[in-house]
């Protein structure tokens, strides 16, 4: 699926519930990308958002494993909307 | 005879039987496999549960009979990866190093097998003999994942046993193939993971600078790794163990590529993704689980609230209607009898034995004792949510109240387990990985009003309130809860300045519990209980009857009561007199204190005649801002031992005590005062 192109970046907390989006890169912390990495998300992995009322953490399945993620981390993760290069 | 060559070095922790080159097995995963349901499975109650040397992680240790002869087991921590996030990595990774287990079990998950199989990527470095458990198999089953055993052990190059530990299934054919690798009569030739291509050429670089410095036992291709992740603690290793020169090319070829582990990391899902796109079928797409239908609910912003408040209410209601009667029943009918039955023994024994006895041990230590019920029904209540796997969704609800104290969802269910007694609380905080928000909810948690200061609550309020006192009861509780989130929010500005750790939590896939191991863990959080209650408190309880008695045996001449007349001063501004001051004091060593020495004070009167007694000595302005002091007084002492010990320092256990007597003091003047204005 083509996003419209704009000048802020799409980050996995804009994904809503339902869609897929394809992580491409990490902002912040060296610690919390790590534990990001440990739990599946690398760039190049697809993931799936369960849940995301727009506030509050959100769920997502990555590499068939469900994870809670706080607003505030899910904003430093860059996507793409969709699965496919 | 098996071919052993551990050797473990804490042979004295061994019962005689266990010989010391008994194989050592160590039993390795990730958060949420079914690890301690394997762990409880193989020792039952041969285990022996105490903290990793200098950490508070559990550590978790047992003996087994593995095929006719004794094997010693121990349970790893949980960990993700074994990269420095967290103790519990380290921890595991060192022992498999140090200590050299004879063979490590590896628990996944067949319902999470991509996610899980990442820590056994990271073992196969490690260069330790590997068996690969494969558990929740029946999850999987139910969630329509197919995982082939016979075609991942191909492509693995180790034994892989499925197993279904919850139901005890699979666990004869797993000890078989442990068994058979203590032979070397199963294959071992396991390929661990390359780093990602475009990254081989650095990794090979760091390899040639750090060949002939690598310290034992570290294998050399595990350090260049890790190096290369960026892990503090072997960077900090290798910097000391070096040549200056050395170090800094190596740091320079670190610094040149400081996004490379996501290379390293990269490199390991590619060896996971080979091995289970040859043994894993998934289901369909658009195939909803179990797990996702039920979080629609649980997980929900407005629902998932509803359904927590039902859950604890519930928790709360078996509480006060079989823990409380029960705890009463208990003081009524075993400490009293028990502590006339020992008065009339003693009664030719010397006066300071008696009164150790029956004052400081039956008195003292009897009545904390009386509390296990409650406590039971709590650790039962948190055991079975652990266990099913809602925890993570109570954690979930809560994320976004938790934020106001810049604390996330996690910090959450031990603050409510802070409602049976603060002590399991704060061992509970255990489960909040980064340690500023752990110790922030180190520091709120003895705001949480636990059983024994509502039981003073329950006494007091209705002498003074009469039919109010259910409404003043709530009202102390909602007090308490609006001084915690207040400390909170001060706590983190103040100290914290503000900084949230990340919010990162699997939400496991729900489960059926497994009863054995709900009542094992309700059995050893008991006992430690119980070990608490024999020591620390037994030992504080014994010195407030001393000082009570001390020097010529009249508890109103003596130590504690000049004291309690020297603080009087700081009383007054609560409305205090001195007698009010010294229960408070006394209410340290064990909340329900605070009623046996008013009890004592006012001339060791039945309860029906203290109650008098104290209406006809107190206005209700002071006992009103007796029972807010009571609510928010120091911790007792059991919560201030938990929290240096938990701390690892006096410190943070002393600002505690400091923090809660000021605002104590602070509240019960305001109350105080704000009830005189009001006429009460």
């Amino acid at each position: 699926m083509d996003m419209p192109e704009n000048n802020s970046p799409l980050v996995l907390s804009d994904i809503h519930a339902g869609d897929h989006a394809t992580i491409l890169a990490f902002e912040g912390g060296r610690a919390v990308v790590n534990r990001l990495a440990s739990l599946g998300f690398t760039p190049g992995t697809l993931v799936n958002m369960s849940q995301n009322y727009g506030r509050g953490p959100l769920i997502v399945t990555v590499r068939g494993t469900r994870v809670a993620l706080g607003r505030g981390e899910a904003e430093r993760i860059v996507v793409r909307q969709g699965s496919h290069d | 005879m098996t071919d052993c060559h551990a050797t473990p070095t804490q042979g004295r922790e061994q019962p005689a039987h266990i010989q010391a080159d008994a194989p050592l097995i160590a039993l390795a995963g990730q958060p949420n496999m079914g690890k301690s349901t394997l762990f409880n499975l193989l020792t039952g109650l041969n285990q022996h549960v105490g903290n990793w040397p200098g950490k508070t992680v559990e550590r978790r240790e047992g003996h087994f009979d593995l095929n006719g002869r004794p094997a010693r087991l121990v349970d790893l921590p949980g960990a993700y990866s074994l990269t420095t996030n967290s103790p519990e990595e380290v921890i595991a990774r060192e022992f498999i190093l140090r200590e050299k287990p004879t063979v490590v079990i590896a628990m996944v998950s067949a319902a999470n097998l991509e996610r899980s199989l990442y820590l056994v990527a990271e073992l196969a470095a490690l260069e330790a003999p590997l068996v690969v458990a494969l558990n929740m198999v029946d999850v999987a089953a139910q969630e329509g994942i197919q995982v082939d055993a016979r075609a991942l052990e191909r492509s693995l190059g180790v034994p892989v046993v499925p197993l279904t530990a919850s139901k005890a299934l699979g666990v004869r054919e797993l000890l078989a193939v442990v068994d058979q690798v203590l032979e070397r009569d199963a294959p071992q030739d396991v390929h661990p993971p390359a780093v990602r291509a475009d990254h081989q050429e650095i990794l090979d670089r760091l390899g040639t600078l750090l060949a002939g410095h690598i310290p034992a036992p570290y294998p050399p291709g595990w350090i260049a790794l890790k190096l290369l992740e960026g892990d503090v603690d072997v960077m900090a290793m290798m910097k000391a163990e070096l040549p200056a020169g050395v170090w800094a090319d190596v740091y320079a070829v670190l610094r040149a590529h400081d996004d490379a582990f996501l290379a390293v990391v990269s490199g390991r899902y590619e060896w996971i993704g080979h091995l289970i796109r040859s043994a894993v079928t998934h289901p369909k797409v658009g195939q909803v689980g179990i797990t996702e239908r039920l979080d629609r609910w649980a997980a929900h912003p407005v629902w998932g609230l509803f359904i927590l408040a039902g859950i604890l209410g519930l928790v709360f209601w078996l509480t006060f209607s079989i823990g409380s009667p029960l705890q009463e029943w208990l003081e009524s009918r075993l400490i009293v009898p028990l502590a006339g039955l020992a008065a009339g023994a003693l009664t030719g024994a010397p006066f300071w034995l008696q009164g150790m006895i029956v004052d400081g041990l039956i008195g003292g230590v009897g009545s904390v004792l009386t509390f296990l019920p409650i406590l039971v029904i709590f650790f039962a209540a948190f055991a079975l949510i652990e266990d099913v796997g809602y925890m993570a969704r109570a954690a979930y609800v809560m994320d976004n109240l938790m934020h106001l104290m810049g604390l996330h969802g996690k910090s959450f269910l031990p603050l409510f387990l802070g409602f049976g007694c603060n002590v399991p609380a704060i061992m509970g905080t255990r489960v909040i990985e980064a340690w500023p928000a752990r110790l922030l909810t180190i520091l709120i948690a003895p705001l949480v009003p636990c059983t024994a200061r509502m039981a003073v609550v329950t006494f007091i309020a209705p002498v003074f309130f009469g039919a109010n006192a259910v409404w003043v009861s709530w009202g102390l509780i909602l007090l308490s809860l609006l001084a915690l989130v207040g400390s909170g929010v001060l706590l983190n500005r103040a100290i914290f300045k503000g900084q949230r750790s990340a919010f990162v939590m699997e939400m496991p896939l729900y489960h059926i519990p497994n009863a054995r191991t709900i009542g094992l863990l309700v059995w050893q959080r008991s006992i430690a209980f119980v070990k608490k209650a024999g020591t620390a408190i037994l030992g504080m309880s014994l010195l407030v009857w001393v000082l009570s008695y001390l020097p010529n045996g009249e508890l109103n001449t003596s130590f504690l009561a000049r004291f309690g007349q020297f603080l009087e001063p700081v009383g007054r501004w609560m409305g205090f007199d001195w007698r009010l001051t010294v229960a408070l004091i006394t209410s340290f060593p064990a909340k329900e204190n605070a009623i046996a020495t008013l009890g004592v004070l006012f001339g060791n009167s039945p309860e029906a005649g203290l109650a008098a007694a104290l209406a006809a000595s107190f206005s209700t302005a002071t006992a009103l801002s007796f029972l807010v002091v009571t609510m928010l007084f120091i911790p007792c002492m059991a919560t201030v031992a938990v929290i240096k010990q938990e701390t690892n320092s006096w410190r943070w256990a002393l600002l505690s005590v400091l923090l809660l007597l000021a605002l104590s003091i602070l509240a019960g003047t305001g109350v105080y005062h704000l009830a005189g204005w009001l006429g009460l």
